[in-house]
């Protein structure tokens, strides 16, 4: 079934290969305090630099799953429609290091549609880097197309 | 040490109810900027078919992952908790998670690894609403880094 609504991007329109418009996403530490707070998680990694130190990294980190809600923004806001989204994961393989200086980290995602699946769906993969370094693996979406 | 491998296939009870509220969804649509108006305004979210306004995709994993809190904070597993990462995260969605949702999870171990000293867990998280409709599986990869040596 179509809805006309929904039919931002129409299944018809899409081939392998399509790419989806490319975003980027800054985060500082006033991003990572909001999203603590927002979700719940406030592992002091992802605020405190001294504990972030303590425990190995660089420096304070952006929350993994920060990363993951900002990359799948390239999908939604192609289809128009978050509930589109029938499948989503990825992989952490690399922290989003976010100093405490005037320009935080900048997120950048890229994404195209990898292969055409049943029910109007297609698979999405997504490239996500952070200072030019990939920071997700194996980021996949699939998602219903009009 | 390895973790116990007779803990896989492990079902923990269903968790309280987490009832899901238009201003949670809001304030967590703000915190990661994004602006649909699928999150916020409820007659954008009728227009495309929900009966009320939905949540990001990745909101639900608040949940399912206070509720994974029985199994890593399981005393008998007995899983080190201040040497877990976050490996992989996915989620898979029967329909959006929306306002006035009520859901619980039940959360499985699904498998138990040991990888060059790391302990590797993978959860399964069930969610279903107040009717026992299926919304959404959450997995979640854990990674207990190994001990360093003293």
């Amino acid at each position: 079934m179509t809805n006309p609504l929904t039919a931002k991007v129409a299944y018809g329109d899409v081939e392998v290969g399509t790419e989806l418009p490319a975003q980027s996403f800054p985060v500082d530490r006033a991003t990572l305090v909001r999203y603590a707070g927002a979700s719940g998680d406030f592992n002091p990694i992802h605020w405190n630099e001294k504990f972030a130190k303590e425990v190995g990294l660089p420096d304070v980190i952006a929350h993994g799953m920060f990363t993951m809600a900002e990359a799948i923004r390239v999908v939604t806001d192609w289809t128009g429609d978050p509930g589109a989204v029938v499948e989503y994961g990825v992989r952490f393989t690399r922290p989003v290091v976010v100093p405490n200086d005037d320009q935080g980290a900048v997120i950048e995602v890229s994404g195209k549609v990898a292969a055409k699946l049943d029910d109007n769906t297609v698979r999405v993969d997504l490239t996500a880097t952070s200072g030019g370094q990939k920071v997700l693996g194996m980021s996949r979406a699939v998602v219903r197309l009009g | 040490m390895a973790l116990d491998q007779s803990f896989v296939g492990r079902t923990y009870p269903p968790t309280v109810p987490y009832e899901v509220g238009r201003e949670k969804i809001r304030e967590f649509a703000e915190a990661v900027g994004d602006a649909n108006p699928a999150y916020t305004d409820p007659e954008a979210a009728k227009a495309l078919g929900h009966p009320d306004v939905i949540a990001p995709p990745t909101f639900v994993f608040s949940i399912t992952f206070k509720a994974a809190g029985q199994v890593v904070e399981d005393p008998q597993l007995g899983l080190d908790y201040s040497r877990v990462v976050h490996g992989d995260q996915k989620f898979a969605y029967v329909r959006p998670v929306r306002a006035g949702d009520r859901l619980t999870v039940t959360s499985t171990i699904e498998a138990i690894k040991s990888l060059a000293g790391n302990d590797i867990l993978d959860i399964r998280g069930e969610v279903h609403d107040e009717a026992g409709e299926h919304v959404v599986t959450a997995w979640t990869k854990l990674v207990a880094r190994a001990a360093e040596e003293a």
